[in-house]
């Protein structure tokens, strides 16, 4: 009903529309750099930052609008109907009584992609296509004024922007990052063989993140998502002529491939579950309304989860992305940690009430979705834990963290798990960015253990920042990470008096503890970077500006993107204007899960904040950070150079040797998947279809091919005995030219063939005749 | 202009190949160049008149037969000279158009050995003629003479320029390619006798088949599908018929394997689509769900088998079953949506394949040797970085990577075999829907594994400054060009095709559609 009044009342606003300018940028400046790049003075990383950096003007400025239109709304509260949720008004859809204004929809352009098929609605779609919540594909035009002539247009495919809060949202983090990464790249692979490569791809991921992030169907989203994907694969492979590079790139690029099988087979469910249609609207219009059962999206939700564990390096599929570390590590930051990798969280906020109705979300305890985070952000942060280079741990904290977002979404906490989203992606690229400086410093190791320690003094800007960052996704007060991660808490609605869309209590103790693990493993990440004395070989320097600007940048970003969503108490007690007060929800949640509302079953509810829940769980992080802290501390005093107790407690107690033992294995995953499944099939399954092939179905056509030689050999030599036999034998002399060939034909080979043809002719005719 | 496109277009695009080779045939074999010229003359005059007539097509009304000519052949069985092009051919028409004279391009310094120019562009023409004809054909006999017009040349190609086990895969060709014919064939001649409409006109026989009164029972039909089945499932080919393509793919020249791949295995395919489907829609029915599992048992088994090569254009081949599975997988859906996306992926397996078979043969020209142990490196500078480019470009695509065309074959088949029509039982194609998405593992894995082996570290000692490795050539660039541009952008506009077929596509997709309807009518009344 409200999407179908927002689409009357499309915003007039020239950014709306324009939006596919947003990723044609980079998609041009793609081009130019393949075709133009190396000639030009900085060989093509001119191009890329001047085509990310318009791209990053239209995205704020787009924000801004987005933001702007929302606050009017709000604004206008008093002469509007103002949805409401739980007595609060939480949703950013309002209908102004006079002009019939709705802020907030999705503003969606499609223009026909292709016409494909015709279906069981194509008849019926005439006369019916302009009921409420239509099924059928008419994606044509999603305009309501133009629906009247959407018969012709019956069963086109579109493709086209959707701009909301979600998308604005993205937009806004992809292109900032990717500026950030674009200008501290030219310092990084300053020289490297392929540096125009490089900046090419960065500019292809980019418009493909884009692209992915506006899309308006399901089957551009699957565009997108690969896209990304391959990416991932050229930049993690980057330098390929080191094995190891390559591999890790094969295993991204195969571990998600095994995650699309999801994709494909649950987009493919949706469409017809949707009545034949790609468009995210109709198929989450649907999801709302009941119209499809809650069996057919639980399943569909199931496999696309499964994408989901892929691309966001979910449990048991995340195996990938430690290795994808492979590649340079602004890479890391932009692909492998803020941006790609959330995909699969963004697919999951895209579709919500997919996911939402069908994994019955509300009311619930614990369901697939909230598990597999749950079991990703402990898993992941266990793993942290024996890591000694310093891109692997922040590899294996970005898999605990997005399990924390997919916990978020699967406990209904909707807000919280996009806020996660957004404050993550920018202390952990700090944090990545930071990394690579310290690796810049020491002569490109990552070695935490072997070269590094006490860098704090010899780059105080890295220091200042990674702290910062650290602090953050630590998740102290008043940094970013803080606020989202009180809220995915929170949203659990198992502490007393936070209500919630349920009571997962196990999911909630998952995080409770994955708090306290964040803030554990990166303080020992942290001392064995910075603290301590210096272990490395040669002087380490401070990086340059091209380097610490953007990581100055970050950390003042992940300083201040969490005042974004503050709760309405806490804005109040601070007596600040109450607009400060969940701005983000109000801004980013969409109006698809106002309509949840008039479903009893599916209620969504927005979880209420607690002080005494943000006291605990900011003391369990400083609790365990103070532990580690103190650990290596007395380490310190015992031995300046020492990196860990050589009678440690793991090699006393045979339990906590076994359990590091299963860590430093990674859980014996990469065995089962490399070792048995990749090599299974590559060898021993391979090599039987092919003996199968070589031995069996060849051996049965040889056999049929020397029997019939055989015959009309026999049949040759003794019944018609005027023809010489010699026929046969001159098939098998090579016949290397034209007209030793011909002759061969003409006396022999080819008559057989005829003879054959001839026998399996009357064979047939005779079936014929007696059978039909 | 617009009458002679009508009246003689069609045919000056069939024949015309053909009058290049009459003339060769006159010229002395010394004068290769002049040899070459006039190959590439002919097929781009067959070009050209291809492009006026695809400018002239009405595709407002692609499903009906543009440009037809309906004129008297051999009047005794009342076989007629009936041509016409539609939504449907058209992309194979434009797609053999395309690649001949790109492969005849391909030739002018790659001529495979023992030489002799002018044999080998003759009978690249004379095929040329054949695969155009097979095409336009709307008659069983014409249809059936072009088809088998197409297996002498390559027989020949094969056998004379082929590899070093030439003599035993071209005749494997022959032989296995010639025996679907015969089952063809007689299903032809049955339709013509049982019928009793004295025609080969496929229209008209499709009309009489479903006669209520004069037409074919449902096993009847089923019986003659089944040997149209392995006339043109062993073209295709499809498991268990395919160890043909294997050997020929490796043994034929470059010029061979990517003619083979472009568009030879398109016919069997295409015949399906043509005559198969809509001639015998209840044959087609009791047919379906078989010829789907083989096809899903392709798409595993070929992508197994690749896996296990250790040859790079045997492992090419081997992919062209697997590809070719979704092909089939979607026309046995027997839905428009799924139709549709088999025309799109004869398409898109003919222009990635082909683009495979070329590399390959630039490869072997190079490095004297296609085993996958011995290469690597190819994108190293000193090396032939572009061509490592070309190569990883084309299996991404192949891998059906969205973005590039080998996608819009995929996908639409795999969506498709989820909802298949209504006579099918639908658990059956859900489960090969899930057999064929995990091909698409499999698919990246072989892909991507021959990428690493070839293109990706070091290039082994011995082709470190080796005289012979050189990076891509004129030639090579402007015979691969179009291919490449065409993959992509066909990937990003699928509906350049799409659009063309869909009507023409769901008329039989209709008819399959008012069956199944009909049939619960009447049990329904």
């Amino acid at each position: 009903m409200f999407l179908l009044a927002a689409e009357e009342a499309a915003a007039n606003s020239w950014l709306y529309d324009n939006a596919w300018l947003i990723p044609a940028l980079p998609a041009l400046s793609f081009l130019l750099i393949i075709f133009f790049g190396k000639r030009l003075p900085n060989k093509g990383a001119e191009i890329g930052i001047a085509a990310v950096s318009a791209a990053f003007i239209l995205a704020v400025l787009t924000t801004f609008t987005w933001m702007g239109d929302i606050r009017a709304s709000f604004d206008k509260k008093e002469e509007a109907q103002v949805l409401t949720v739980d007595g609060e008004e939480a949703i950013a859809v309002v209908l102004t009584a006079e002009e019939g204004e709705v802020r907030g929809a999705p503003i969606i352009n499609e223009v026909e992609w292709f016409g494909i098929g015709t279906d069981a609605n194509r008849t019926t779609l005439g006369t019916e296509a302009n009921g409420h919540g239509q099924p059928a594909g008419g994606e044509g035009e999603t305009h309501a004024d133009e629906e009247g002539h959407a018969e012709e247009k019956a069963f086109s495919i579109s493709i086209g922007t959707w701009v909301d809060g979600q998308s604005v949202m993205m937009l806004f983090v992809v292109t900032f990052i990717s500026l950030l990464v674009h200008i501290y790249s030219t310092e990084y692979v300053k020289g490297d063989r392929r540096y125009t490569h490089y900046f090419a791809f960065l500019s292809l991921f980019t418009a493909s993140m884009l692209f992915m992030v506006l899309s308006s169907s399901t089957l551009q989203l699957i565009v997108g998502w690969e896209l990304v994907g391959v990416c991932s694969f050229g930049l993690i492979g980057h330098w390929w002529e080191e094995k190891d590079n390559s591999d890790a790139a094969l295993k991204a690029f195969l571990t998600n491939r095994v995650g699309d099988i999801g994709l494909l087979i649950g987009m493919t469910i949706l469409y017809f579950a949707a009545g034949q249609s790609f468009s995210i609207k109709t198929i989450n219009e649907m999801a709302v309304a009941g119209d499809i059962s809650k069996g057919t999206l639980q399943i569909a939700a199931l496999c696309l989860m499964a994408a989901v564990m892929s691309k966001s390096g979910q449990f048991i599929l995340h195996t990938w992305l430690p290795d994808a570390m492979a590649g340079p590590t602004p890479v890391s930051a932009l692909i492998h940690a803020a941006t790609m990798v959330v995909a699969g969280v963004y697919m999951i906020g895209r579709l919500y009430p997919v996911f939402f109705v069908g994994f019955g979300i509300a009311g619930g305890t614990i369901n697939v979705m909230a598990f597999i985070g749950g079991l990703t952000c402990v898993g992941g942060g266990l793993l942290a834990f024996v890591q000694r280079d310093l891109k692997k741990v922040l590899a294996y904290s970005t898999v605990s963290q997005l399990g924390y977002m997919v916990l978020a979404l699967g406990m209904g906490a909707y807000t919280a798990g996009l806020f996660h989203l957004f404050t993550h992606a920018f202390f952990k690229a700090c944090l990545f960015l930071g990394a690579g400086s310290v690796s810049h410093a020491c002569h490109h190791s990552f070695d935490m253990k072997a070269d590094m320690g006490g860098l704090r003094k010899y780059m105080p800007t890295t220091f200042a920042t990674f702290m910062i960052g650290t602090a953050a996704l630590a998740g102290l007060p008043p940094l970013a990470g803080f606020w989202s991660k009180d809220e995915i808490l929170v949203g659990a609605g198992v502490w007393p008096g936070t209500e919630g869309n349920g009571t997962y209590t196990i999911p909630f103790i998952f995080g409770m503890l994955t708090a306290a693990m964040t803030a554990a493993y990166m303080t020992r990440a942290v001392w064995l970077t910075f603290f301590g004395d210096y272990r490395g070989h040669e002087e380490p320097h401070e990086s340059p500006p091209r380097i610490t600007v953007p990581l100055v940048i970050l950390a003042f970003m992940a300083v201040v993107v969490g005042f974004f969503n503050m709760p309405k108490q806490f804005v109040e007690a601070l007596r600040l204007p109450s607009r400060f007060a969940l701005a983000f929800e109000h801004w980013v949640e969409p109006a698809g899960v106002a309509t949840f509302v008039s479903k009893e079953a599916n209620k969504f509810t927005h979880a209420k904040p607690s002080l005494s829940l943000a006291v605990v769980a900011t003391g369990l992080a400083l609790g365990a950070g103070f532990l580690v802290w103190n650990y290596y501390k007395r380490l310190y005093a015992m031995d300046p150079k020492a990196t860990e107790y050589t009678n440690g407690l793991a090699s006393r107690i045979p339990l906590l040797a076994t359990g590091h033992k299963v860590l430093e294995n990674k859980y014996y995953l990469d065995h089962l998947y490399t070792g048995v499944i990749a090599g299974g099939t590559k060898g021993p399954l391979a090599r039987a279809a092919n003996w199968t092939n070589q031995n069996i179905l060849d051996g049965v056509v040889n056999l049929v091919g020397v029997t019939s030689v055989s015959i009309g050999r026999f049949v040759y030599r003794y019944i018609d005995q005027g023809v010489v036999d010699g026929a046969v034998n001159a098939s098998g002399s090579a016949a290397s030219s034209f007209g030793q060939l011909l002759r061969g034909m003409q006396s022999g080979q080819v008559r057989q063939y005829a003879t054959l043809l001839f026998g399996a002719a009357t064979v047939m005719v005779a079936v014929f005749i007696f059978a039909v | 202009m617009e009458d002679f496109l009508n009246s003689w277009g069609l045919t000056a695009m069939v024949f015309a190949p053909l009058v290049g080779a009459v003339v060769m045939m006159l010229i002395p074999e010394r004068d290769e160049e002049l040899h070459k010229m006039v190959a590439l003359v002919a097929s781009a005059v067959s070009f050209v008149i291809g492009i006026l007539l695809l400018t002239n097509f009405d595709y407002g009304a692609s499903g009906t037969m543009q440009f037809a000519v309906d004129r008297s052949w051999i009047d005794v069985i009342n076989a007629r000279y009936a041509i016409g092009m539609d939504g449907m051919s058209l992309p194979l028409i434009a797609l053999t158009l395309l690649v001949t004279p790109l492969v005849i391009i391909y030739s002018w310094n790659h001529i495979p050995k023992p030489g002799n120019a002018k044999a080998f562009l003759i009978l690249m023409l004379v095929l040329h003629t054949g695969m155009l004809g097979t095409f336009v054909a709307r008659d069983l006999v014409l249809f059936f003479v072009f088809f088998e017009v197409v297996l002498l040349p390559m027989y020949f190609m094969i056998g004379v320029w082929g590899g070093e086990d030439r003599l035993y895969a071209s005749i494997k060709f022959f032989l296995y390619t010639l025996f679907g014919s015969a089952f063809m064939l007689v299903s032809f001649l049955a339709l013509y006798w049982l019928t009793g409409s004295a025609t080969f006109n496929m229209v008209e026989l499709a009309e009489r088949v479903v006669d209520p009164v004069e037409g074919l029972s449902a096993s009847q039909q089923t019986l003659l599908f089944g040997g149209m089945f392995l006339g043109f499932g062993i073209k295709v080919p499809m498991f268990p018929f395919h160890t043909w393509l294997p050997d020929a793919h490796t043994q034929a020249p470059t010029q061979g394997s990517v003619i083979l791949a472009a568009v030879l295995l398109k016919l069997g395919t295409y015949g399906f689509v043509r005559i198969a489907l809509p001639i015998l829609p209840e044959g087609a029915v009791a047919w379906a769900p078989w010829i789907g599992l083989l096809a899903v048992i392709g798409i595993i088994y070929g992508a197994l088998g690749c896996l296990a090569q250790t040859d790079m254009k045997r492992l090419i081949a081997f992919s062209s079953v697997a590809h070719m599975g979704y092909v089939m997988l979607g026309i046995a859906t027997l839905t428009s949506f799924g139709i549709n996306a088999a025309i799109f992926g004869m398409v898109a397996h003919g222009l990635i394949t082909g683009m495979l078979f070329f590399i390959a043969g630039s490869v072997k020209e190079r490095y004297h040797t296609l085993e996958i142990k011995r290469l690597g490196g190819l994108l190293h500078k000193d090396q032939a970085p572009r061509m490592g480019w070309i190569l990883a470009i084309t299996s991404m695509a192949s891998l059906g990577l969205p973005g590039l065309a080998g996608f819009w074959g995929e996908f639409p088949a795999i969506l498709a075999a989820y909802n298949p029509n209504a006579g099918l039982n639908t658990t059956v194609f859900r489960i090969y829907m899930v057999v064929a998405a995990i091909g698409t593992v499999l698919a990246a894995a072989y892909l991507l594994w021959l990428l690493q082996r070839t293109a990706f570290g070091e290039p082994s000692e011995e082709f470190v400054d080796h005289p012979d490795v050189h990076d891509t050539v004129f030639t090579e660039w402007v015979a691969w060009v179009p291919m490449l541009i065409l993959i992509v952008v066909l990937g990003f506009v699928p509906g350049l095709i799409f659009d063309v077929t869909n009507e023409p596509v769901s008329i039989i997709g209709d008819v399959f559609k008012n069956m199944s309807s009909g049939a619960a009518l009447g049990s329904g009344g």
